[in-house]
């Protein structure tokens, strides 16, 4: 399309208008007079209120995809903690069973079991569940277990539990919860699942024995679960 | 020196004289919440750092733009905006980061410091003072920040700086140190109160030292006045 010259020009004269006066409503003189009109803070406020909710929509909306991704990773690499990559050759963030959990108190009414697959061969599962009763609040922890029901880890995500006390059960700061590894419900009593206080297996902390005590009882929870379930699970 | 009258009255304010925490008694919440150790003091304070100079300069570019009667709700809309872009930013681009500090981010929505800078600060003056201000008050937070971490951690658990690699990056780890052998741990510095009492040490600490100085000034102007006297 050809453009007709004198349009052009009258379009830079009116951009240049534009311009001028946007420069003249926003000389501190002409802002001073205008501040104390009524429309003219309420037009500031929404004006405001609507930049903000774009600037934050656009952002959201542009960045959902990367931490989705960047979550991905996260949840893949604590899999990986859990259950030994010589364990499978699939993906397991992709590869997944939602088997409900409501009765289990493990935090929610369905669990989404991540499969680990040798060879089209389920060999191992991985799930997360919470204690939803630790000394301050949930401890959301990460378990896999081997087709036989055997542990083969049990790693803590997140906890608000004391620091210096309660955080023992993180990995990082004590080799506590590397006790669970080899445990099942076939080689443990029920009873036995417990801290040693209350006359259990496992190991408290001076100092803090509900942080320990309520770990070990989800876990119990937790491996309650994947019995109920074994059968679908392991040939699903 | 090289800087004007101007910027160095802002510095000195921002970090010793009317330091967010010394001086103007702002902050608490977040302050006392993540200062159990020095590296969880010092991510808060450069998270803090960041999000005051943005909303200092923000504020102050639009100072003309805003009513006084709306200035309230205005800078609240601004902060929390703010605030929430840097949480997704980070979130998404530095995530490793973000998963240290992602807890602090959040917190400094409820920073009223930011909100005192931009209505006793930003709001009055251009965007260059406002950004320095924000700099050097943030600078002084942060300072606070790591002296009470720092002491709490170490009467707390005998340790400085521990984790510092995870926040910083390896090349961090000389930071990590041990400063009592075999401690016991005194677990009160670690949880809330432990908070409180050691910022109360600190405060009297500040006072006293603001104390000497008045009183070594004070002095200096005797003398002078004196040898004056005699002089003459």
């Amino acid at each position: 399309m050809i453009i007709d010259p004198v349009p052009t020009e009258s379009l830079k004269e009116k951009i240049a208008a534009y311009r001028a006066f946007l420069k003249n409503w926003l000389e501190p003189s002409n802002l001073a007079r205008l501040r104390p009109k009524l429309e003219f803070q309420t037009g500031i406020l929404a004006g405001f209120a609507l930049l903000a909710s774009v600037l934050l929509g656009v952002t959201n909306c542009s960045t959902q995809g990367t931490i989705q991704q960047r979550l991905d990773e996260d949840l893949q690499n604590s899999l990986e903690e859990v259950v030994s990559a010589d364990l499978h050759d699939n993906d397991m963030l992709h590869d997944t069973l939602t088997i409900p959990s409501a009765g289990y108190n493990i935090g929610a009414a369905e669990t989404t079991v991540y499969l680990a697959k040798k060879s089209g061969n389920v060999t191992a599962v991985c799930f997360k569940f919470t204690a939803p009763d630790g000394y301050s609040g949930a401890i959301n922890m990460i378990m896999g277990i081997d087709r036989d029901g055997n542990i083969l880890g049990v790693r803590v995500l997140s906890h608000k539990e004391t620091p210096g006390l309660g955080d023992k059960i993180e990995v990082a700061k004590s080799n506590w919860i590397l006790s669970f590894v080899g445990r099942s419900l076939d080689n443990l009593a029920p009873e036995k699942w417990a801290v040693k206080k209350d006359g259990g297996e496992f190991d408290q902390f001076a100092g803090a024995t509900i942080t320990p005590r309520k770990s070990v009882q989800a876990t119990h929870r937790g491996l309650q679960l994947f019995k109920a379930h074994q059968a679908q699970l392991i040939n699903p | 020196m090289f800087l004007s009258d101007t910027y160095r009255k802002i510095a000195s304010d921002g970090i010793w004289n009317n330091n967010i925490v010394f001086g103007q008694n702002l902050a608490l919440c977040p302050l006392l919440a993540v200062t159990g150790t020095a590296t969880n003091g010092l991510g808060m304070g450069l998270a803090t750092l960041v999000v005051i100079i943005a909303s200092n300069g923000l504020i102050s570019v639009t100072r003309h733009l805003i009513p006084s009667e709306i200035r309230i709700p205005v800078f609240v809309l601004l902060i929390a905006a703010l605030v929430t872009l840097v949480d997704i930013l980070m979130n998404a681009w530095a995530h490793e980061l973000y998963k240290v500090l992602g807890l602090f981010i959040a917190l400094i929505v409820t920073n009223c410091a930011l909100l005192g800078r931009a209505e006793a600060f930003a709001s009055k003056q251009p965007v260059k003072h406002a950004l320095w201000d924000g700099l050097m008050m943030g600078l002084g937070f942060t300072l606070v920040l790591v002296a009470l971490g720092a002491a709490r951690e170490i009467s707390a658990t005998g340790t400085l700086f521990a984790n510092a690699s995870l926040l910083l990056g390896e090349s961090f780890r000389f930071l990590e140190i041990t400063v009592i052998p075999n401690y016991k741990g005194f677990l009160l510095m670690a949880l809330p109160p432990g908070g409180f009492i050691m910022l109360a040490f600190l405060i009297v600490g500040k006072r006293l030292i603001d104390q000497k100085f008045q009183k070594f000034a004070q002095k200096k102007i005797l003398t002078t006045v004196s040898t004056a006297a005699v002089a003459e």
